[in-house]
């Protein structure tokens, strides 16, 4: 009886350490010449270096994948020298932003913040002076509140796009699209005009959570859409086969199906609304002191206190303050994102 | 290829092809035990008559009249595009789900006109319920949320579920395999099991008459035996209508045939008769061609 060798697990098609250094010797010499270059030619600066780097390298390796292989094999390097520059290209802005914020924001961040609110101090007293809860419990309100307003109707109209497709399908579907691009100033303004100067008098949360929800509802409704377009109508037609009403399909089988991608449009809808300052500027009044009361007095919100400190301070302290305020709506909105991720990640469908 | 391989090769060609001779269909569905009408009580059955269909101005069914005896179980067969999905879907108003569908003629329920105004069209659904040509499950179920998925979403009140739950798994062939996974998603099931679950499904609002739309067709031959089975066992206590791309299972699992073809322009019925019959001594010569496998 002869032994049965189990052979080691191999993944002969992976690149090899000896194609992988190649490829890094070709970089870093395509590093070194365009120095060069920046020595000797006309380019010069960050600009020029990469310019020059990013050509030499991706015409190097081009080379060397004709020589290696073919053609084919050439042009295909040189499209995945492109794409890694795509990712570089998207990537500097979002880290540059997320760098500075952390750089700027750490040494301002205390405990304090989370304690305080800013009727005690004024912008441009020492930073651990005051704090931002009454901008994070405002900004918390406010978006809660307008998520409770947009969610539903949001839902509801894009349930009417895709399960009823009554006809009032596509001129809903063309004001739905038109609304997305509504300038935020132009949603504080209706709230403003509307409901402030003729009916309340008065600028609190609630205005501005109308406003919020006036940018939220087409974010909603739009991404609500989609992703209920991608259960497949087979379900649907499952649910009626079974002598359900379309109201019993819709809401025992089609929106539980579509459970993650309405998460994905909640995250969207409260991305599109958190930094949102124009319109709380003109109705949520931008309170200095905490107030828990969405309905009465003006409250305040993180991107205000962010804009008050920048535009009303001249200050160290001040800026301090702002950058510190950035640091904190930043973490708020990751943490925000990562939960949701975590709630819809639940193996479902 | 060697002479040896090759000699083989033909006979398992002709094998085949002698599988699908009328006189061995025949011997196959007369090796069956045949359920004569009106031997049980199960209502009076479905009968359609004149039935025709559109979709928008395209014609796609002419004049369809067909009785399914209560407690029989009928095959309706043709090449793809004849009408046979479109006419099992005009029995149970599924046909309406389609926006631009139209229909003309009478489909009757123990007598009633399925289509008259005034008449509930989710009771209709409840009497005659359907399982699809894909498995669909509902992926945000569990597999016993599933089976009980039409009390809730019909509102049925029902008080002992559990054991429903069992007697639906157990006449569609599942129980044993899923009896200890009832709280997994029915996703986790493969093909076959997910068919007989759909199955399962549509037991549970116990309806009178069950349409299947080519069930066995993205199923493996294990899982189709299994369905055959099933589909044998449910006869005793239901009227079923299948459409099956499969002359073999026609032959295996009916006791009436209905021949359904298309010259390009809407599709008819063209024979119906006992299925040992159609597959034996079919009258028009095109149902002889195509149970003998010249053409479709």
């Amino acid at each position: 009886m002869t032994q049965l060798i189990t052979p080691k697990p191999q993944t002969p098609w992976a690149t090899t350490i000896q194609q992988r250094l190649n490829t890094a010797v070709l970089i870093v010499f395509g590093a070194a010449l365009a120095g060069v270059a920046v020595k000797t030619t006309g380019l010069s600066g960050k600009l020029g270096f990469s310019v020059s780097f990013f050509v030499i390298a991706s015409l190097l390796i081009f080379i060397q994948q004709y020589r290696l292989r073919d053609l084919a094999a050439a042009k295909d390097s040189l499209l995945s020298s492109f794409a890694s520059l795509a990712i570089v290209l998207t990537l500097i802005p979002i880290l540059s932003i997320v760098g500075t914020v952390v750089v700027r924001g750490y040494r301002n961040i205390h405990f304090g913040m989370f304690t305080e609110d800013m009727t005690m101090a004024s912008v441009n007293d020492p930073v651990t002076a005051g704090g931002l809860l009454h901008a994070l419990v405002g900004t918390i309100i406010m978006v809660g509140v307008a998520l409770l307003v947009s969610f539903p109707i949001g839902l509801l109209t894009a349930l009417y796009l895709t399960e009823i497709r009554g006809n009032l399908t596509r001129p809903i579907k063309f004001l739905v699209q038109a609304m997305s691009g509504v300038p935020s100033i132009v949603a504080g303004l209706f709230i403003l005009s509307i409901l402030i100067i003729p009916v309340t008098q008065e600028l609190n949360g609630l205005m501005g959570s109308l406003a919020l929800s006036i940018l939220m509802i087409p974010t909603i409704a739009r991404t609500a859409e989609e992703m209920l377009l991608l259960i497949p109508n087979e379900l649907r037609e499952a649910g009626v086969a079974l002598g359900a009403t379309q109201w019993r399909t819709v809401s025992g089988v089609v929106v539980p199906a579509a459970k993650s991608g309405l998460v994905t449009a909640i995250i969207l809808g409260i991305a599109r609304i958190i930094g949102e300052t124009a319109p709380l500027l003109l109705v949520s009044g931008g309170a200095d002191a905490l107030n828990f009361n969405p309905a009465s007095g003006p409250m305040g919100s993180l991107p205000y206190y962010i804009w008050k400190a920048f535009l009303t301070g001249g200050t160290e302290e001040a800026y301090g303050r702002a950058w510190g305020g950035m640091l904190i709506l930043l973490i708020f909105i990751f943490t925000l994102f990562g939960l949701a991720r975590l709630l819809s990640g639940r193996k479902v469908a | 290829m060697t002479p040896t391989e090759n000699s083989s090769n033909e006979n398992n060609m002709e094998k085949k092809m002698s599988a699908t001779t009328p006189s061995s269909l025949a011997s196959v569905a007369s090796n069956r035990q045949q359920r004569v009408p009106g031997t049980n009580l199960l209502g009076t059955g479905l009968e359609t008559r004149g039935v025709h269909a559109w979709f928008g101005k395209k014609h796609v069914l002419s004049d369809v009249s067909l009785d399914f005896s209560a407690g029989t179980v009928t095959a309706l067969i043709g090449p793809s595009g004849c009408g046979k999905s479109t006419y099992l879907r005009t029995l149970n108003r599924m046909h309406e789900f389609i926006p631009t569908a139209a229909l003309a003629g009478e489909v009757l329920l123990d007598g009633q006109d399925i289509y008259a105004a005034g008449i509930d069209v989710t009771k209709i659904r409840l009497k005659v319920g359907m399982v699809f040509q894909k498995p669909n499950p509902f992926p945000s179920m569990t597999i016993g949320e599933n089976v009980l998925s039409g009390l809730k979403l019909a509102q049925l009140k029902k008080s002992n579920t559990d054991d429903l739950l069992e007697s639906c798994l157990v006449r569609a062939g599942l129980w044993s395999e899923v009896k200890d996974r009832l709280g997994e998603h029915g996703g986790a099931l493969s093909g076959g099991q997910q068919q007989r679950l759909c199955i399962a499904r549509s037991l549970a609002v116990e309806p009178q008459v069950l349409l299947m739309d080519e069930p066995c067709s993205a199923l493996d031959p294990g899982s189709t035996f299994r369905i055959e089975e099933t589909i044998s066992e449910l006869a005793k206590s239901m009227t079923i209508v299948i459409v099956t791309h499969n002359m073999q299972q026609a032959a295996r699992v009916s006791d009436y045939t209905a021949f359904f073809l298309s010259d390009g322009g809407p599709g008819i019925m063209v024979e119906t008769a006992p299925t040992s019959k159609i597959f034996s001594s079919p009258i028009d010569k095109r149902t002889e061609d195509y149970v003998t496998g010249r053409f479709g």
